[in-house]
Order: C-alpha cells, then sequence, then structure tokens
C-alpha cells in the first residue's frame, strides 16, 4: 500500500521540462533517495511535494488524499533545506519548537518534546544556543529536530549533507539512517551523490533530464543497471555498444567475441561490466588482451587502465598486500558471463 | 622615498584624515569653544568663560519648546520611515530582476534632486491653494482647504519622503542576508503569511531597522531646508533657530551653544542605540 503516490508529476517552465511524467510511489516508512546529476529534476520533484512549487500537471497523493493544490503550511511535511534554513534569531530549543507552536501544541507539552526530541539528535546540552553558535553538523541534526518535532508524516531532505565535509558526512550518514529506523518516517532524499543514496535508501528513484530513469533498491540497481546512464551514474562501469549478437549467449564487440548470460535481449544493445568483476588472467579463459596505461592507488583498492581492442578498460582490484601488475604490462583479462549485463543501447551523450 | 611596509595604510588615509580634522573636527572645537563665551551686545563675542548661554537654553521654555519639537518630529518622521520602508524594501527584495532595477531607480531617484527642489515641490503641493487642496475641493470631500503648508504634518510628511529611501536602503542590506529558505522553512511548519512575516522575516532585519532608523533619526533631526520652506518662519526646529541666532541676531555664542547640544544629543542617541545593537544581536548576527 503505498503511503505518497506521485501520478504523472510534471513541471514545465516556459518550453523548458523540468520534470516529466513521474510517477512514483513510497511505502510507509521506507527511506526514499531521489539521485541525479544537477538538472535532472530531483530539486523540482521534491519542490513539488513540499508544495514549493505548483505541478503544471499531475497529481501528488497522501494516504490517499489529494494534496497537490494544499498550500504547503497545511501539508504538515518535514523540510531539510540544503542550507540547513535555521532561524537564526531564535535559540535552537526556540527553532525546534517554531512548528509546534504553530500546531496548537501547548507550551508545558512542548518544551516537553523539543527535549526530546534534541535528545534524539544529540542535542540535548545545545538548547540555549544560537544556530551561528553551532558547527555545520550540530546545525544539521537541528535542521533535523526541527523537522521531525512536528511529527511529519513525511519527511524531506534536500541534499542535506551538501554542507559537510567528507567525513563527517559519512558520520551524519549512518546516524540519518539509524535515527530514521528508529522515528520511522517515510523520507524521500534528494542528493547528487550516487555513495550517499546507496549507503541510506531503501529505494533509489535514479532521474535524468526530467526522467525517472530507474527505481530499485541499491543492490539490485547496482547490479542490474537498465542503461547506459544508471551503470556509469551509480558506481563505475565499462560500457560497450554491440555490434551482432549471435546465437545463444555470446555478442560481438568490435570484432571480439564476448559472453552473457541475458540471452534473450534483441534490438540494438550494450554490453556492461563493473570495473571489480574483471580480473587478470593467463589462461585460456582470457577474453580480451590489453596493455595498462595508468595505474592508480587508491588505499582499499587499485583502480587500473587497461587500452584493449574493445577500447579503454576500468578495473579495480581490492589492495590484498600482494605485488600488482604495473604501468605498461601487457595482461589478459577475464570476467563471468553472468557478471555482464546487455542492455538497450542510449544515446552515447546522456 | 622608501615606506615601511606597514606605515602605508597610514599615508593611504592621511588625505582624508586631514580632511576630516580641517573641516569637520576643527569647526566643531571652534563651535564648542564659541558657546562658552559671552554674547555682547550689537555682535561681539566677549573674552571670559560662561556657562551663561547653555543657562538661557536651559532656562528658557522657548528654547526646551523648539528642541522637544526638533526630537518629537524625528522621532514621528523615524517611525513613519520603518512603517514605509520596511514593506518597500521587502517588496522591493521579492521583485524580478527586472522590475527591481526600475524601482530601485523609482525609490532613489529623488535622492539625485536638491533637497531644496523637492521641498519646494511638496510647497506646492501642500499649499492652500496647493493640488492636493484642490483636488480634494473639488472632490466635495472637504468644503475648506486643509491647512498643510507651515504646520508639523506637513513637515513631518516632507521630511518622511526625502529620509524614506535611507531606511529602504539599510533594510534593503539586511535583507539581502536573509536566506530566503528560512520563509519557507517557517511555511513548511505551518506559519501563515503574516507569522512568516513577523516573525521570523522582520526579526531577521531589525540591525538594518536599527541602523536606518539611526541615519533618519540624525538627518530629521538636523534638517534645516524642509522645516525652513515647510515650517516656516514660525515652526521653528533647532537647525532653523541656530541659523537665526547666528545671521538674524547675530548672537554667535547662543547659536553655537545650540549646535552643541543638537550635536551631543544625537550622539548620545546614536552611540546608545549602537551599543543597543551590539549587545543585543552580536550573538545572532554579527
Amino acid at each position: 500500500m503505498s503511503f505518497l503516490e506521485l501520478k504523472g508529476l510534471s513541471k514545465r517552465y516556459d518550453d523548458v521540462v523540468a520534470v516529466a511524467e513521474c510517477d512514483l510511489s513510497v511505502a510507509r516508512g521506507e527511506f526514499v533517495c531521489l539521485l541525479g546529476p544537477s538538472g535532472c529534476g530531483k530539486t523540482t520533484t521534491l519542490q513539488m511535494v513540499a508544495g514549493f512549487a505548483q505541478p503544471s500537471s499531475g497529481k501528488i497523493l497522501l494516504d490517499g488524499v489529494d494534496i497537490t493544490n494544499v498550500k504547503p503550511s497545511k501539508r504538515g511535511l518535514g523540510i531539510v533545506f540544503q542550507s540547513y534554513a535555521l532561524f537564526p534569531h531564535m535559540t535552537v530549543a526556540d527553532n525546534v519548537a517554531f512548528g509546534m507552536e504553530m500546531q496548537g501544541v501547548a507550551a508545558g507539552e512542548r518544551s516537553k518534546r523539543v527535549a526530546s526530541t534534541l535528545e534524539l539528535v544529540h542535542l540535548g546540552q545545545m538548547a540555549k544556543r544560537y544556530p551561528r553558535e553551532l558547527s555545520g553538523g550540530q546545525r544539521q541534526r537541528v535542521a533535523l529536530a526541527r523537522a521531525l518535532a512536528i511529527q511529519p508524516p513525511v519527511l524531506l531532505l534536500d541534499e542535506p549533507m551538501g554542507a559537510l565535509d567528507a567525513k563527517l558526512r559519512e558520520e551524519m550518514q549512518i546516524e540519518l539512517r539509524a535515527l530514521q529506523h528508529r522515528v520511522g518516517v517515510t523520507t524521500i532524499m534528494v542528493t547528487h551523490d550516487q555513495a550517499e543514496a546507496m549507503t541510506l535508501a531503501d529505494r533509489v528513484v535514479l532521474m535524468n533530464k526530467g526522467c525517472i530513469e530507474q527505481m530499485d533498491r541499491p543492490y539490485d540497481m547496482y547490479e542490474h543497471p537498465n542503461g547506459r546512464f544508471s551503470s556509469t551514474f551509480l558506481g563505475k562501469a565499462n560500457v560497450f555498444e554491440v555490434e551482432r549478437a549471435q546465437a545463444g549467449d555470446r555478442v560481438d564487440v568490435k570484432g571480439v567475441t564476448l559472453p552473457t548470460s541475458d540471452v534473450d535481449c534483441v534490438g540494438a544493445l550494450e554490453y556492461i561490466v563493473r570495473p571489480e568483476k574483471i580480473a587478470f588472467a593467463d589462461d585460456a579463459n582470457v577474453l580480451v588482451k590489453g596493455r595498462i596505461s595508468a595505474r592508480v592507488f587508491l588505499g582499499n583498492h587499485w583502480l587500473f587502465q587497461v587500452d584493449t581492442p574493445l577500447g579503454r578498460m576500468q578495473l579495480t582490484h581490492a589492495n590484498t598486500g600482494l605485488p600488482q601488475a604495473a604501468e605498461g604490462d601487457q595482461v589478459g583479462l577475464r570476467w563471468l558471463a553472468e557478471h555482464a549485463r546487455l542492455v538497450p543501447r542510449t544515446k552515447v551523450n546522456t | 622615498m622608501i615606506f615601511k611596509r606597514n606605515a602605508l595604510p597610514y599615508w593611504l588615509s592621511a588625505p582624508s584624515v586631514v580632511m576630516m580634522l580641517a573641516f569637520v573636527a576643527l569647526p566643531l572645537v571652534i563651535t564648542l569653544s564659541l558657546s562658552i563665551y559671552p554674547f555682547m551686545a550689537g555682535g561681539g563675542v566677549g573674552d571670559h568663560v560662561t556657562i551663561a548661554n547653555y543657562a538661557e537654553l536651559v532656562s528658557d521654555d522657548y528654547y526646551l519648546v523648539i528642541f522637544g519639537r526638533t526630537f518629537g518630529m524625528a522621532i514621528l518622521v523615524t517611525l513613519i520611515s520603518i512603517l514605509i520602508g520596511v514593506p518597500e524594501a521587502y517588496v522591493l527584495s521579492r521583485l524580478s530582476e527586472r522590475w527591481r532595477a526600475i524601482s530601485i531607480v523609482i525609490v532613489l531617484g529623488p535622492m539625485l534632486i536638491s533637497v531644496v527642489v523637492r521641498t519646494l515641490g511638496w510647497a506646492v503641493l501642500l499649499g492652500n491653494e496647493g493640488v492636493i487642496n484642490k483636488v480634494l475641493l473639488a472632490a466635495g470631500l472637504i468644503n475648506e482647504p486643509v491647512k498643510m503648508m507651515f504646520t508639523f504634518t506637513g513637515v513631518v510628511i516632507a521630511l518622511v519622503h526625502v529620509l524614506v529611501p535611507f531606511m529602504v536602503l539599510a533594510v534593503w542590506a539586511s535583507l539581502q542576508k536573509l536566506d530566503a529558505a528560512t520563509e519557507q522553512a517557517a511555511e513548511s511548519l505551518g506559519a501563515g503569511l503574516w507569522t512568516v512575516l513577523s516573525r521570523i522575516v522582520f526579526p531577521q532585519v531589525i540591525p538594518g531597522v536599527l541602523s536606518g532608523g539611526l541615519i533618519v533619526f540624525a538627518l530629521a533631526a538636523s534638517a534645516f531646508a524642509t522645516p525652513a520652506i515647510i515650517g516656516g518662519r514660525r515652526l521653528k526646529v533647532v537647525p532653523t533657530t541656530i541659523y537665526d541666532e547666528f545671521l538674524g541676531n547675530l548672537n554667535w555664542p547662543l547659536g553655537a551653544a545650540l549646535a552643541v547640544v543638537l550635536v551631543a544629543i544625537v550622539l548620545i542617541v546614536s552611540m546608545g542605540m549602537n551599543r543597543l545593537i551590539e549587545r543585543r544581536y552580536k550573538q545572532v548576527f554579527l
């Protein structure tokens, strides 16, 4: 049973289409990430759910009720803004209490809930501070507390980690996920960071050019991208145009025959294999040979660039502490048929 | 000649410092010293130090009324400028780029015209035979002209018109720093338009309102041309009284004493306000 439902939601600005016919249904308690490059329409979609942008067409249903034309102030959704948008002239406690005051929660009950909400985000000690006296991470948690304090049916997060540095971001992601599980609030988050989407989301909604490209659980989307865009935006991928599908489980790419397990694909196709699925080999299993043109050490793994007849390929190997192939080496590459994907071909410049 | 690196700022600021000393500090000191010498009949200045001039200001109701009128007027002009200027600045800041550029020219345009010319314009509008009265009479709303020239009300109206742009600019500067998302945040938390404006927007621009208020207050209290033209000979304020003492009665010491008191009161109010702003808002904004 879907709790929040977007039906054919579109937004046009003059003749520019920001969001086109977006259909999405979110289950109660689910954590959904809208992921995509800038300008893909993810923020506009969130703005429409929040009520700050009026859809050109389509409907938004919350728990079965049409809220498309309801004012933002009457939707009761909790929103965390990219800039956090804390009220600078109010203390942390007043910030968190503001929404409850608008709802008409009595003063006694209000201060009790302010205290418990601040505890929830580990800011119990900061109640009397002003926003500018807090660090970036603390401000973000105040914004979260302020949004949660009104006990919203849906929590909307607009790039909430954008202003944090990498290390703090990781900590906050884990904390946010734990918090969302504890509170159980239905959450929609907008991000352009694929790692963040995979860390947090139950389901990733990948958007491109105003359209939803693919919707899936992070693991499924990573393992079964439905096209070039999905495979390269969520993780890295080697993508080749298939010249000819042979009978059975073989395809030709630039004169090289490659194995696949997706035997029932037809039409113009592309062949995808993830870098970490590729291994060096020197036996009969070698699919393609090449020369290592670059090698980069990334701590927990090595990244190799190999020039092959297929084109330049990327592959990664876990850092096992053993000696690795060096730049300039001639190597053979292999991978398993079930790790390769055949997808319908899309234009290269997406 | 080689300057030491850290001496450069002093050299750079030297011209303006010399200008300030010569044309602001020195006249002030001369005025101050002039005010503590007695007035001699016929326009001369005595040679012994006295507080007689100040004693006259304090003891004579005539001057107290003028001071009261001047600062009452300044406060009223400041309050009306806030009431007009704050919404005006907010609306301006919400306009689209193109309309904003046009509107700013309209708001600031009057400042390109001499105060005297603008005030004469108000005299044309406010007179018994003026445009406003003619229109009201023709519309049958009034039976006889409403007296606006040479009244307190007339001076306040003209001064507000002259000074409102300063308020708009100060509040505008504050609004530039305001994160528009705070308004959306308040809205998402259930606040209506009025609550957003009064609880979220206005408190954030208070520093601008206070600094704009300071400018308007100081300029209104020391305004000369507008009270002189609209207020006329009878409705005296401190600046016009100073003028009369210096050039009419040739009582330079008394005029100087008036000037010193005016400067002192404006300074005290300004510094008090500044202190208040710093203490109250340091934690929040600065």
